[in-house]
């Protein structure tokens, strides 16, 4: 049942492009709806799942991005190199982190996890010689994977499509894992969890990695994809914005903050067109979904359509 | 079968519509500025000013006989706004050229987009790294922050001062102005005694001015814009130091003379010619341009600034270039940009070529000092 969910996934993301051919919203929202996509389903991964909240990972987004950047631009490493070392430094800085930060809970953790947000956003400001400042860097060149330059919208739109089927297919094999279940005991008690033989502190770790790690393999490829970066795009309010994608999109739903990632970009660029009314009907949106939807627009959604379904069947019948 | 009758007049009318509207087809204009966020103050009198002179435009018949028509998109001074929106100027939009990109960052971002997709792009923002190294499609029209630091060390000169102490706050065009200021200061035999740095949403810079009061420093520049500048300027007076302050063009404004009150006098600053147009000499070329801009847009909107002025420069050189073009097509466009000569805008005379996609040169700036709540120009 999973699986043909997934497969209906992949078929659709294939067709759109086929279908509307050098259509703006299918090739550049797209693109970025897809890595919001990788995001919101890392950080469910934590936030869904494990229950931890993280309202610092765009730091993480960042790190891949200015990984990749500073290498490729100044080292003129092969970009292949500079997302596997931008992968290793998230990781090793999310291990790091992981064991002090992840013994508070609730509100502490909030806190802490926001402070480390605003310090590595602190950093890309003011390491100018590193990191250009706030103007950012420029002139990043095209991802190459050996040999095949991903230098058209086109390709870009297949390449980030697979990294985020990529990216669902690993969440949902993980969620279905003996960590996933001894995440979700976590979730539900941590004390429960011990009783149980769970070492949660590990548990918790390896999932702030991995999660860690999503957002810097979406980071390196966003960087590649825009050419450029500056720490405008990993300021607390992104670090917000994603974890507004993951509760809106459902908790603890692969699909579901994958959904909501979508959404919400698509959003964006819908209202647009409103100027001043934008932030107005957004806010107005969100608060209607979270009042009739609690458990997310995917959960939501699917619930109200299988009632649909159902009264049909009964008028029928 | 009536409803059918309906759709189909209907259906024709619109088409009829569609098909008249395609005979004068418009020149989109697409536009990407900061109206919102910590740069309004220069978005805000930019969009005004693009939506004046179009207006004015089109009732005076357009260009070629064709309208203008100006989409707007604002990015809030968030450069990945910045390029989402000019992709979708480009590919959704479909606009024959673009003027925009208030801050130097989101100018900066936009580049490899517009390289790419091949249409004109003229920025309004001030970083140097806009167009050097010369891009083909990229041209500016606001005074670089290269400039700024040149006509300030010239003052300087002037007065024999030569130690002088920096402060500037962490934004872009503060970085990228102390970068220019530090680059170019061997030129003129300036050392800088002090460093300091704010952030610029602080609201008390006494700590930095302590440390530079007890340096040697004989002058103070400091570069930003908003608030910041105003606090420094106040915190300046109440340490009592009595030191030479020079402002950036950032903050040519009336609005910092009212922030700053009493303690901005006697501060000298590089502005455009606008600030002081009443007080050029009638021979200035610039000074019709100048008055009838600042008539035209106080009448609607209150008092001018120079950034809505760049606005206006950049869009009369655009038409100017598809006057000359004799469409919009984006190729000839960008040709007779570059081409341009001996245009007289708000910032001063552009006179552009392959190497310099921007044609100001330091005359274009006027070194101006507060004089009873208003700005004088200093000869």
């Amino acid at each position: 049942m999973r699986r043909i969910g997934f497969f209906t996934f992949a078929v659709g993301v294939a067709l759109l492009p086929a279908l509307f051919p050098d259509n703006y919203f299918v090739m550049a929202v797209g693109v970025s709806a897809g890595l919001n996509a990788i995001l919101a389903v890392g950080l469910n991964l934590l936030m869904g799942y494990a229950g931890q909240i993280s309202l610092g990972h765009a730091a993480f987004f960042g790190m891949g991005a200015y990984t990749s950047a500073i290498l490729t631009t100044r080292y003129a490493c092969p970009s292949l190199i500079a997302l596997t070392a931008g992968l290793i430094i998230a990781g090793v800085i999310a291990w790091l982190l992981a064991r002090p930060i992840l013994r508070l809970r609730g509100h502490y953790l909030a806190m802490a996890t926001l402070g480390f947000g605003v310090i590595v956003h602190v950093l890309m400001v003011q390491a100018t010689p590193w990191t250009g400042g706030p103007d950012g860097l420029n002139g990043i060149p095209p991802l190459n994977l050996l040999g095949w330059s991903v230098d058209s919208d086109l390709r870009w739109y297949a390449v980030i499509m697979a990294a985020l089927l990529l990216a669902i297919g690993l969440s949902l094999n993980l969620v279905d894992s003996r960590i996933g279940r001894a995440l979700r005991a976590v979730r539900g008690s941590e004390f429960a969890a011990q009783m149980l033989g769970i070492d949660t502190g590990r548990a918790k770790t390896q999932v702030f990695v991995v999660s860690a790690l999503f957002a810097a393999f979406a980071g390196s490829l966003f960087a590649h994809q825009q050419s450029f970066v500056s720490p405008d795009s990993f300021n607390l309010t992104v670090s917000v914005e994603l974890v507004t994608m993951v509760v809106l999109g459902g908790l603890a739903s692969t699909y579901g903050s994958a959904c909501g990632a979508i959404a919400l970009t698509l959003l964006h660029e819908g209202l647009v067109v409103f100027e001043d009314y934008e932030m107005m009907i957004h806010g107005a949106l969100l608060m209607a979904v979270m009042i009739f939807m609690p458990q997310g627009l995917f959960i939501g959604l699917s619930q109200g359509a299988r009632r649909l379904w159902r009264l049909k069947n009964k008028a029928s019948a | 079968m009536k409803d059918y009758g309906w759709k189909i007049i209907l259906a024709a009318a619109l088409l009829a519509i569609t098909s008249l509207a395609g005979a004068v087809e418009p020149i989109r204009i697409g536009s990407f500025l900061s109206v919102t966020g910590p740069a309004s103050f220069l978005g805000d009198p930019e969009l005004r000013t693009l939506q004046m002179v179009v207006k004015d435009i089109n009732a005076k018949g357009g260009v070629k006989g064709r309208p203008l028509e100006l989409i707007h998109y604002d990015t809030g001074g968030n450069a990945r706004e910045a390029l989402s929106f000019v992709k979708r100027l480009i590919q959704n939009d479909k606009v024959d050229l673009i003027i925009g990109g208030t801050t130097s960052g989101d100018s900066l971002a936009v580049i490899p987009e517009v390289e790419k997709a091949g249409i004109p792009f003229i920025s309004l923002a001030g970083a140097v790294d806009i167009i050097e190294p010369v891009k083909k499609w990229v041209f500016k029209v606001a005074h670089t922050d290269r400039m700024a630091a040149a006509k300030i060390f010239e003052d300087l000169r002037k007065r024999g001062l030569t130690k002088v102490a920096l402060i500037t706050g962490d934004g872009g065009f503060d970085k990228s102005g102390r970068e220019q200021l530090l680059k170019l200061a061997p030129e003129y035999g300036i050392t800088f005694v002090a460093d300091e740095s704010y952030g610029n949403k602080d609201t008390d810079m006494t700590p930095q001015l302590t440390k530079i009061r007890s340096s040697d420093a004989e002058a103070i520049i400091n570069f930003g814009f908003g608030q910041a500048p105003a606090i420094v300027t106040k915190n300046m007076k109440q340490l009592g130091i009595n030191l030479p302050l020079y402002q950036s063009h950032g903050v040519a404004s009336q609005t910092f003379i009212d922030l700053a009150g009493a303690a901005a006098e006697g501060v000298r600053l590089p502005a455009a010619a606008l600030v002081v147009a009443e007080q050029l000499p009638s021979s200035d070329l610039q000074k019709p341009v100048l008055l009838a801009y600042k008539k035209q847009y106080e009448a609607q909107y209150g008092p001018v600034s120079t950034f809505g002025g760049h606005a206006y420069d950049g869009l009369m050189i655009a038409v100017a270039a598809m006057e000359r073009a004799g469409d919009a097509d984006k190729a000839k466009v960008r040709t007779e940009i570059e081409k341009t000569q001996g245009f007289i805008g708000t910032a001063g005379v552009f006179n552009m070529n392959p190497t310099d996609h921007m044609g100001l040169n330091l005359d274009a700036f006027k070194m101006v000092e507060v004089r009873n709540g208003a700005w004088k120009i200093v000869e």
